[in-house]
């Protein structure tokens, strides 16, 4: 073999080396990493076709409409409970620090989480937007079967 | 009438473009000098016209013009006038209005700064961008007008400019931004002109090395500053989301620092050319592709300002013909680019040539965390996210052969080395690096990890290894003045990155946080600051009324500083906002974001300690000058056509 083709073939050998070692990595950090999103009657009846439902320690999205009345607070820390629905059942969402800006009831909100019952999260991260228009375009999705909805100008801004 | 005027002026731009299109190309194909010393000038009369348009928006946004739809819905009459005119931006079609100004700035800049070009190159440079110009001015007048009229039925009292909008950050983040996303298309316009006219040379390089270099520091620059923005605007004290609309910027950035190291190889031995020809198609066509993200409403994105699929289409349409035609040609024409220089494995040429495949492999990475959701979507697969560990963790591999390499490199020398000469510094470089970092670092912090211990060791490594090469360049060039600035750039630009890693390490290891419940009088303790919340009082500002809570801390007993920590609620719209109140300093940052009102008088509030996190913007800002002082390089003021050869 001349040296100028003996030195293609290490470059070559080298970068199926990298390439391979890269998308092995990558795809073992994205099997962690993947979160898949719920609605709460998705949940509790199971989602898609095989009706598929989370297992307890499982890591997911769940977003809904905040149930009017169902938030309560500790009276001493930051602890908070309330119900998420979307057509369906109710699930009850854990959550231990501040609430975004525009929390509210009635308000469309994505909480991220561990299941730790069949129908209880415990989130660590609870999102709104800053809108008060806005109802996060998965929750819009699901509860009204509203698919890419075309904004109009006055919707349209942020 | 003015806003007319504006649509009109912009009119006039395109047909200019259009020509600024045909004639130089025309006249780079059939030899005819005279069209294509059209193109200046053409260049030029178009920029002018843009910049009248763009004026003519924010005469409208000044005056409160609310007939203008585009003033009616992001701004009102008493937003402060520098909001006003950034408002002008803070929507999508001012916001393309910005590109359009910012490309014909480039253009015009090409046209009179390129005298020293061969003409059939010139031409079709300024040929190519005349194109893009074209396909963005076509979108603006067809699709997204920003001077549009709300006539005969107009509001009153425009809409405002969304709150998280109203902030210094952001009247410079997004023309920064922009400067680096349009700069590429220089960069690419360079290679499909070397392409067409088939010159392929380290002269190219050398003429395409600068302009590349200015896209990239503005686009380090606008990234860094919006990173910044995160941190203080959202109140959650994080400075990068590894959001769609973050990733939407860091990928061109990637292929850009690939792009000006694989340049200066190009420049110095004449190798690499096909691929970095490659690398230039690519990093523009990434700044359209977040463009084309980021504007289409396709993914869900903290700050998806604004979004409509028809124009994501059009967009998308752009995309296709600038990717497509750019790697057609490519394709035709690459394959007659020969390569004659020689090097073997141990040399600068391979370690460069490493520093691009980890570039694009973060960059394919990148692209990958962004675009599954969006796929397993559009499949019917159910909404998915990728979460930010993803990201960190693909990352935190990265960067440790790019860091190890990145402290080797500058000590080769191009085509071989031995690895005697070059082994002394190697281990002495590694230990200095370990004995400085554990020698810090045990000796501030109660608890290392070893993955911040390697990270700080890689940083110091870096810089250890650039002093190294100073002292052994200064000593062969006799004099530190003799070394030029691109190399003083590059030292720049590396040990800037080293403090962005450092201080990554040692924010994301050390920041410590608390939400709390407090009642007025209540001390809470982080960090060995105690922070005392004395109570709330009401704010009133220009477009907005809020709460602030007034926090006194103390370090040791000693009063340090008094924040207020305020909640706003926008006049208009009724929106409520988290200011932040930062107490800034080198070593750290303490941060402060106040919450709800609880019962009984208490209130929620949030307490950040972050050592070391505004190393990382003073790196990041670091690395952009790299890219400006490289502009001052004697080698590329060329006014002495015969220096320029040399």
């Amino acid at each position: 073999m001349n040296p100028r083709r003996k030195k293609r073939l290490l470059t070559i050998i080298a970068l199926l080396f990298g390439l391979s070692s890269a998308v092995a990595l990558t795809l073992y950090a994205l099997q962690e990493n993947i979160n898949l999103f719920y609605t709460p009657s998705e949940l509790i009846n199971g989602k898609g076709p095989e009706l598929e439902k989370p297992s307890v320690g499982q890591k997911l999205r769940i977003g809904g409409m905040v149930v009017p009345g169902s938030v309560k607070r500790d009276e001493n820390s930051l602890f908070v409970e309330f119900k998420l629905i979307d057509s369906g059942p109710m699930v009850t969402i854990r959550y231990k620090g501040i609430l975004p800006d525009l929390f509210r009831e009635g308000q469309g909100i994505v909480a991220q989480g561990t299941l730790i019952e069949s129908d209880v999260i415990e989130a660590f991260e609870v999102l709104a937007k800053h809108d008060e228009e806005y109802m996060p375009e998965e929750v819009a999705e699901a509860v009204k079967g509203i698919k890419h909805q075309k904004p109009t100008y006055n919707n349209n801004g942020y | 009438m003015i806003p007319e005027l504006g649509y009109f002026s912009l009119t006039l731009a395109m047909v200019l473009c259009v020509l600024l299109f045909i004639f130089p190309m025309w006249g780079a194909h059939t030899g005819n000098l005279r069209l294509m010393r059209a193109a200046p000038s053409l260049a030029v009369g178009q920029f002018i016209f843009v910049l009248l348009s763009f004026a003519a928006l924010i005469y409208a946004s000044l005056t409160d013009d609310f007939t203008v739809a585009y003033v009616a819905h992001h701004s009102s009459s008493t937003l402060p006038w520098y909001y006003k005119i950034t408002s002008t931006w803070g929507g999508h079609e001012g916001a393309i209005l910005l590109w359009l100004v910012m490309q014909a700035g480039w253009t015009a800049a090409v046209a009179l700064m390129s005298k020293s070009l061969p003409w059939p190159l010139r031409a079709r440079v300024l040929g190519v961008l005349g194109f893009l110009a074209v396909g963005f001015m076509l979108y603006t007048l067809l699709m997204s007008s920003p001077f549009d009229r709300l006539l005969p039925y107009y509001p009153v009292e425009g809409r405002d400019l969304n709150p998280l909008l109203q902030d210094p950050g952001m009247i410079i983040h997004p023309p920064l931004l922009y400067m680096g996303y349009v700069g590429l298309s220089v960069s690419f316009a360079f290679a499909i002109a070397a392409l067409l006219t088939g010159q392929l040379d380290n002269l190219w390089a050398k003429w395409s090395r600068p302009w590349t270099m200015a896209a990239w520091g503005f686009l380090t620059l606008g990234i860094t500053i919006g990173s910044w923005w995160a941190y203080a605007e959202l109140g959650w004290g994080g400075w990068w989301f590894w959001d769609p609309v973050e990733n939407a910027s860091l990928m061109p950035w990637l292929v850009a620092t690939a792009l000006l190291h694989s340049l200066a190889v190009t420049e110095k031995r004449g190798i690499f050319k096909s691929w970095t020809v490659l690398l230039a198609i690519a990093a523009f066509s990434l700044s359209l592709l977040g463009t084309f993200i980021v504007r289409s409403g396709i993914i869900v994105s903290v700050h998806a300002f604004a979004s409509d699929p028809d124009r994501g289409m059009f967009i998308l349409a752009f995309l296709a013909i600038v990717v497509g035609g750019g790697l057609t040609l490519y394709a035709l024409r690459a394959g007659h680019v020969s390569s004659e220089g020689r090097y073997s494995l141990f040399s600068r040429e391979v370690a460069l040539w490493l520093n691009n495949i980890l570039l694009v492999v973060a960059t394919l990475i990148v692209l990958l965390g962004t675009l599954l959701p969006m796929i397993h979507k559009e499949l019917g697969l159910g909404s998915i996210s990728i979460g930010e560990p993803f990201f960190n963790q693909m990352f935190t591999y990265l960067i440790v052969p790019f860091a190890l390499l990145l402290g080797a490199a500058p000590l080769l020398r191009w085509k071989q080395n031995k690895l005697k000469q070059v082994a002394g510094k190697y281990g002495l470089g590694v230990i200095i690096a370990l004995v400085l970092t554990a020698a810090w670092l045990f000796s501030s912090f109660a608890k290392v990890s070893a993955i911040t211990f390697m990270a700080t060791a890689l940083a110091l490594w870096i810089m250890v290894m650039s002093a190294q090469d100073l002292l052994q360049k200064t000593a062969q060039a006799q004099s530190i003045k003799r070394l030029g600035l691109s190399y003083w750039a590059m030292q720049l630009g590396h040990i800037g990155l080293a403090l962005v890693i450092m201080s990554v390490a040692l924010t994301s290891a050390y920041s410590t946080e608390r939400d709390v419940r407090v009642v007025p009088g209540e001390q809470v303790a982080l960090g060995g600051y105690d922070f005392r919340f004395d109570g709330v009082k009401v704010i009133r500002g220009p477009n907005y009324t809020g709460h602030a809570g007034v926090v006194t801390v103390f370090k040791q007993g000693e009063q340090e500083t008094v924040l207020h920590a305020e909640k706003r609620r926008y006049d208009i719209g009724m929106q409520f906002m988290t200011e932040a109140a930062v107490d800034a300093g080198l070593s750290r940052d303490l941060y402060l974001a106040l919450g709800e009102q609880l019962t009984g008088g208490a209130w929620s509030l949030r307490i950040y300690h972050k050592p070391f996190v505004r190393v990382m913007w003073l790196g990041g800002i670091l690395i952009a000058l790299a890219g400006f002082i490289v502009l001052f390089d004697r080698r590329y003021r060329r006014r002495n056509p015969k220096e320029a050869q040399a």
